[in-house]
């Protein structure tokens, strides 16, 4: 096998490793102590120091619960759904680069997104909108009037915001001239960070990335107040646990995303880091701690706000955040055609 | 290893295009083509055209189709009630169709194993800056043309669709379809599809 392929599985699978076995983990304490703190109250202290160990205890937990499909359910279509979430989950990350390209002394020179195609950003967007398919899948399958409104929500929420978070990445492509996202840190590099040069399309890019990872406000599909648990109502055990999970790794794949078309991915500015092993890991470090500022930014919006209703989500999304973000594109082309940025 | 993809790719494309066709219930259908879609981007990445591989997938399957699920699940149809047959007409029709098709499928096998055949595309043609140069510039006009005619498909099915003003002539009181699930996502039904 060749150092390519080599380099493409260890880069896939570090990335699996600190997603589904490091981070999810780790933010499912962060989240309960996070809302716990919020909310002014104690949160999980009994297993290990602080709680720490409660995610383990709470997988093993789910390893060991009955595994039940209801009897109207339509078997296909109701085991189908956790499988479809996580699938989609666990790709989509392949095209953000880690670090700077990684040279090594015999002159290969491998860089450090696992699919470093012309394609780049394009393949990110297909990928997390096959996650609605869960979310149908689960929502139909289940035979559950509640599930069934999770998913029909579900379906009509992320084709809205999806549009506006399309339209935010091509203002920041526009420039750049390319979908290569090592292309977009190099931009960032030379010329600042995107979130100071496009604030509008940063701030429809967030308030999009929310209504993607149905994160509150925007988890209509969820809604326990109106919806049981919406699309998931039915399930438990493992199968419940791999929604879990796969909201957590699209979190941290979004932030990626996020922090790599607006705030310089891996990049410091005024930091130059070396082709060597040291300056990818140094890379990696920096783009994980930008995550991890997302992500706990992300709790704390949950617990702030309240969710929003329906026909307002809508509407935020459709006549809000869209003219916003075609707004930005066209401001942004006029000045790309202008030659002034 | 290529050919074993393809292989893959392409029967469980053909296999599942005809469980669209056939399978009674149309949400499965419906999530039957989404395989059809995803197996054609993966062709479409096997021939080198990552572009439109991915242009497919965001496109087909994460949009398009789930509009028809949404649509689908909105108006809760069940299993498609048995009508084998049909009008008579459409037996024509279809086979009319299908000599259409199969007349197009044999003229391509024949323009790319025929005596003049056609230039494979290569890498460079398909390279996003190639493809949206000959698109802007070339093919201006057509591409603007199929927008205007997307353009004029939504604001038709807008006027079909939406609810009739007080002082306007109304077409007969249609019996609509309401379910618990229409009745509560009808407002923004009526804004995204």
């Amino acid at each position: 096998m060749s150092v390519e392929l080599w380099a493409t599985l260890a880069k896939y699978f570090a990335w699996v490793i600190a997603l589904l076995g490091l981070l999810a983990p780790v933010m499912v304490w962060v989240e309960r102590r996070g809302m716990a703190l919020i909310q002014d109250r104690r949160g999980p202290n009994r297993v290990g120091p602080f709680g720490l160990i409660q995610p383990l205890a709470d997988v093993l937990k789910f390893i060991f619960k009955e595994e039940i499909v209801p009897t109207a359910a339509d078997r296909t279509m109701y085991l189908l759904g956790p499988i479809l979430a996580l699938v989609p989950a666990l790709t989509t990350f392949v095209v953000i680069p880690l670090g700077p390209d990684l040279v090594l002394s015999s002159g290969t020179r491998i860089p450090m997104a696992v699919v470093d195609g012309d394609v780049g950003v394009l393949l990110f967007l297909s990928l997390s909108s096959l996650g609605v398919y869960s979310l149908v899948c689960s929502g139909y399958g289940s035979n559950n009037k509640y599930s069934q409104l999770g998913a029909i929500r579900a379906t009509a929420q992320l084709i809205s915001y999806e549009l506006a978070l399309g339209m935010a990445i091509l203002a920041v492509l526009l420039p750049v001239g390319s979908f290569r996202l090592a292309d977009v840190v190099a931009y960032q590099q030379e010329h600042g960070w995107n979130v100071l040069l496009q604030l509008p399309g940063f701030l429809v890019f967030l308030v999009a990335s929310f209504a993607e990872t149905n994160r509150l406000p925007f988890d209509l599909p969820e809604a326990e107040s109106e919806l049981v648990s919406g699309y998931n109502t039915e399930y438990g055990s493992m199968k419940w646990a791999l929604f879990y999970s796969a909201e957590y790794v699209n979190m941290a794949s979004l932030a990626a995303l996020l922090s790599t078309l607006y705030l310089g991915g891996w990049s410091l500015p005024g930091v130059e880091l070396p082709n060597s092993w040291l300056g990818v890991l140094a890379g990696a470090g920096i783009l994980g701690a930008k995550v991890l500022f997302w992500m706990a930014f992300f709790i704390w919006v949950r617990f702030t706000f309240p969710r929003f209703r329906y026909d307002q989500l809508m509407r935020l999304g459709w006549k809000v955040l869209l003219p916003i973000a075609l707004l930005t594109l066209l401001g942004v082309a006029v000045l790309v055609v202008a030659k002034v940025y | 290893m290529e050919v074993a993809v393809f292989a893959i790719f392409a029967l469980l494309s053909v296999g599942f295009a005809i469980v669209v066709v056939a399978h009674p219930h149309p949400v499965k259908s419906t999530m039957s083509m989404v395989v059809v879609l995803f197996c054609m981007a993966v062709l479409f990445a096997l021939l080198g055209a990552p572009f439109v591989a991915a242009v497919q997938v965001l496109v087909y399957t994460g949009a398009i189709l789930v509009l028809f699920l949404f649509v689908l699940m909105l108006l809760n149809i069940g299993r498609e009630r048995a009508s084998a047959g049909g009008q008579p007409a459409q037996r024509w029709v279809a086979l009319v169709g299908a000599a259409f098709f199969a007349g197009f499928l044999g003229m391509l096998l024949w323009r790319t194993h025929g005596p003049d055949t056609l230039d494979a595309l290569t890498p460079d043609y398909l390279s996003i800056h190639r493809l949206s140069w000959e698109l802007f510039t070339t093919w201006l006009l057509p591409f603007e043309l199929v927008g205007l005619l997307l353009l004029v498909a939504v604001v038709a099915a807008y006027a079909m669709a939406r609810a009739p003003q007080p002082g306007e002539m109304t077409p007969a009181a249609q019996p609509g379809i309401v379910t618990a699930a229409a009745a509560e996502s009808a407002e923004p039904g009526g804004e995204t599809t």
